[in-house]
């Protein structure tokens, strides 16, 4: 058992006091980063790379650990400000803000805070795990993915959120639209051509920042609802806290651990395939876990199976987009890139090579990752009295501040007040939507996956003479678009059972 | 708190080496020029490409080294093939033109031209450094079973359309080289765009390409561990890095084509600003980090500053102009 005996190498390593420490202060320094909305795990390790330098001189190896620590903590932190404010901490946690804000206004934040903390901790472990044991051959996987694959996959994404009962399909098909219509500004990326900017404003040049959209929405626009139907009640969330609480809540896990498994399992996948990374696999993992539920209707208004699947699934994903930045030398997300140019400055060359001849760095990392899960989750954990506390403040207070958080969200990207003036009109045009019960969750999807979708199927559609038979024909695609065409027509199978269901019993009737 | 001490002390210290260093250089008058606000570092590509990965690294040298005494923030202005983030450099005014700099590519030629709306003039920009030339290699496949150049034109023309080149964006750097290809060996492959090098890499590992004209660091690790071969380099000499590729000047073709990494000041920049930064960079080039950095990643190129960076660019837009009109991009 060679990897057990390099996996016990690495946790000496990190059982070291300075390595420790450096990963408790990595986790939780990103528990924070990712709790600020706008600032993800892309922006703190970004900022803080050229800190490194320094540690990297005194502790060999422990730069990297710290910036994985902080990519972590920023995973677990991203469910913080999703759960308690509506607004999306980082783009990854989007999917949490879904279920995670109805509990919360339901008085059960505590409750919706412990599950995304354990379901972090369930798919960090589980993800670790299939690391340590299946590194080469999942790096494999990753390569043989190509455009067509992608495509099928991001179809099998759209198709789970639209296969789904309960919502109005006119309905989702028009909020996929739009995510869709606002995902092509920008660049063109085929032709490298600039398209649809509106007005000839320069800030369109970088498209429309999906941040710019979730924050407008979930951000402004889930204020601009509390307003009206709060009706002056200043004391919006009852909720309480104690350890009896928490450790019975804990305890509650039990019910979603098909979902945590699922999206563990699916945000790993997700996550090893370039260019895909954590966002589109929390997103999945929702929309998986809907369609597998039996009570689909309850999703987004506090199930919490809707909180546990996508944060199992977006800590997953993040050390699955290690693999192939670790074995193949590609990033499987923005931090990882950030975090290839870091090796590449402290003289590691990532690579097929990589796990040979560093092994001491890479099983150090390994081990760090275990450790740095297991930090987290206590961090966490620890913080959420005090996060209840907060919550328990006056909605009048409460509101401005999320506003002032929103505007620094919009800004903090790209730092263009472009994007801020069209965050405050999407929040806008987001509560005029959902008035009309209109679902905005499809059109977040379509704005995440619809560059990528775009991309791989005009890739694919080019290599094959235009030809979409290339879908169908290859071993990998062929399959999953055979389930996403199935998913698709769902809503109408389930349509026309109820209508004979519906006859047949007014038959009997008469 | 040791640790964090230790290293100020150290990091002191190399900067009083490199400070020395300096002082043996002529200093111009300009010296007392310093920035009064954090610098705007403007990266003209996405997080991750390999222009991000040398601003970082432009980045933590400066820092490490002390060698600005206010921070370089980097922002990625990745918009449009880099025409964001040349509108925001013309767009500076007051203190902030003092304030912005830029870490450009090719597309710093070929962008104002592809899109001459945007009314941008690269002459205007302020020519600070130029930190090296990255090169460009041929690569396939190793289980193709191609050896040379001359067996890649037979496989195909063999294949003729159906030969798939990934590449980055269309028109730009990678595209030229195919057309290149195409001309000069009677060839017609089929470019493929994808989003930035590493993809690109990545696409010829898994076999969806069967070729790709990627820089040295984006094929390395793929190189080392066998899966992919370079076949003919785009240099005028041979790499050291991959001696076994002849250049495309030995096999006949006299083709040569590098890819600028370079530092560029707003439009309308002060003179004093202007000698600051040249300062910085010029220094950036000569530290350790940099060098080992060219070394590694078998970057050309010397540090090139002023009037004949301006006269480059010049040199190198009129030879990027020909070759777009001959792909009929413009």
């Amino acid at each position: 058992m060679e990897i057990i005996n390099l996996l016990a190498d690495g946790f000496l390593i990190v059982f070291q006091p300075l390595y420790l420490a450096i990963i408790i202060g990595g986790v939780t320094l990103g528990l924070f980063i990712g709790a600020m909305p706008g600032l993800g795990s892309v922006n703190g390790v970004a900022i803080l790379l050229p800190m490194t330098f320094l540690m990297e001189e005194q502790a060999p190896g422990s730069a990297i650990i710290f910036l994985a620590a902080i990519y972590y903590g920023a995973m677990y932190g991203g469910a913080i400000s999703s759960i308690m404010l509506g607004i999306p901490g980082a783009s990854t946690a989007v999917a949490t803000t879904f279920d995670g804000r109805p509990l919360a206004l339901k008085g059960l934040a505590d409750q919706a805070l412990v599950a995304a903390a354990t379901a972090s901790f369930i798919g960090g472990t589980i993800s670790v795990l299939l690391f340590t044991g299946f590194a080469p051959p999942l790096a494999k996987v990753a390569l043989s993915f190509g455009a067509p694959e992608e495509f099928a996959l991001m179809m099998l994404a759209f198709a789970t959120f639209i296969g789904l009962g309960g919502d109005d399909i006119s309905k989702t098909f028009f909020s996929i639209f739009i995510g869709l219509v606002l995902s092509a500004v920008g660049l063109d990326i085929i032709s490298g051509q600039p398209r649809l900017i509106f007005f000839d404003i320069p800030g369109f040049f970088h498209g429309v920042n999906f941040l710019v959209l979730a924050i407008g929405i979930y951000g402004i626009g889930e204020m601009l609802w509390t307003i009206e139907s709060s009706r002056g009640d200043v004391q919006l969330s009852k909720a309480t806290v104690s350890v009896r609480r928490i450790i019975d809540n804990i305890v509650r896990m039990k019910e979603t651990t098909k979902a945590m498994v699922m999206g563990s399992f699916l945000g790993y996948f997700v996550g090893i395939l370039p260019a895909a990374g954590a966002t589109p696999g929390s997103l999945m993992a929702y929309g998986v876990a809907k369609t597998m539920s039996k009570d689909p209707d309850s999703f987004g208004k506090g199930n919490l199976i809707g909180v546990a699947a996508p944060e199992a699934a977006n800590n997953a994903a993040s050390t699955g987009s290690m693999l192939p930045m670790l074995t193949l030398g590609i990033p499987g997300s923005p931090t990882t890139a950030i975090l290839l140019g870091g090796m590449v400055i402290w003289g590691l060359e990532p690579g097929p090579r990589l796990f040979i001849e560093e092994k001491e760095f890479v099983w150090g990392l390994i081990a760090s990752l275990y450790a740095a899960n297991l930090f987290a989750l206590l961090v966490n954990i620890a913080f959420i009295p005090a996060l209840i506390w907060v919550l328990r403040t006056p909605f009048t207070i409460l509101a401005p501040s999320i506003f002032v958080l929103c505007v620094i969200g919009g800004y903090a990207p790209t730092q263009d007040m472009h994007d801020v003036w069209l965050m405050l009109l999407f929040g806008v045009v987001a509560y005029l939507l959902r008035k009309l019960d209109y679902p905005m969750a499809p059109a977040v999807l379509a704005i995440v996956l619809g560059p990528l979708a775009e991309a791989s199927l005009r890739q694919s559609l080019i290599i094959n003479h235009g030809s979409p038979m290339i879908f169908f024909e290859r071993p990998i695609s062929g399959p999953l678009i055979g389930i996403a065409i199935l998913l698709f027509f769902m809503p109408l199978f389930k349509a026309l059972k109820s209508r004979l269901t519906s006859s047949r019993a007014a038959q009997e009737r008469s | 708190m040791k640790i964090i001490t230790r290293s100020a002390v150290s990091g002191v210290a190399s900067a009083l080496v490199l400070g020395t260093a300096l002082s043996l250089t002529p200093k111009d008058a300009s010296a007392a020029w310093e920035p009064k606000k954090p610098v705007d570092f403007v990266i003209m590509a996405g997080k991750g490409g390999g222009a991000d990965k040398m601003a970082r690294l432009m980045q933590s040298v400066i820092e490490k080294h002390n060698l600005s005494s206010k921070p370089f923030v980097p922002i990625n202005k990745p918009g449009g093939s880099g025409a964001e983030a040349l509108i925001h450099l013309k767009g500076t005014s007051g203190a902030n033109k003092d304030h912005t700099v830029m870490v450009t590519l090719n597309s710093f030629y070929t962008t104002p031209m592809r899109q001459p709306g945007l009314g941008v003039d690269i002459s205007t920009f302020a020519p600070i450094g130029r930190m090296a030339e990255d090169t460009f290699l041929l690569w396939v496949h190793k289980d193709s079973g191609i050896n040379s150049v001359t067996d890649f034109v037979s496989a195909a023309k063999a294949k003729g359309n159906n030969w798939i080149m990934a590449g980055t964006g269309k028109g730009q750097e990678d595209q030229l080289l195919t057309d290149f290809l195409n001309r000069a060996y009677g060839l017609n492959m089929k470019y493929v765009p994808f989003k930035g090098g590493g993809r690109v890499a990545k696409e010829l590992a898994g076999k969806h390409a069967d070729s790709t004209v990627n820089n040295p660091s984006e094929q390395l690790g793929f190189y080392e561990a066998g899966t992919t071969r370079p076949l003919a380099a785009f240099t005028p000499n041979r790499l050291e890095l991959f001696g076994d590729a002849p250049t495309f000047k030995e096999l006949g073709e006299d083709f040569v084509y590098f890819m600028q990494r370079s530092v560029v000041g707003a439009p309308g920049m002060s003179g004093e600003a202007e000698a600051y930064y040249r300062r910085v960079f010029a220094q950036v080039y000569a530290s350790d980090e940099w060098q080992d950095y060219m070394k590694k990643k078998s970057l050309y190129g010397g540090f090139l500053t002023g009037q004949r960076l301006k006269d480059y660019w010049l040199r190198e837009r009129d030879i990027h102009q020909k070759m777009l009109k001959e792909i009929g991009e413009i």
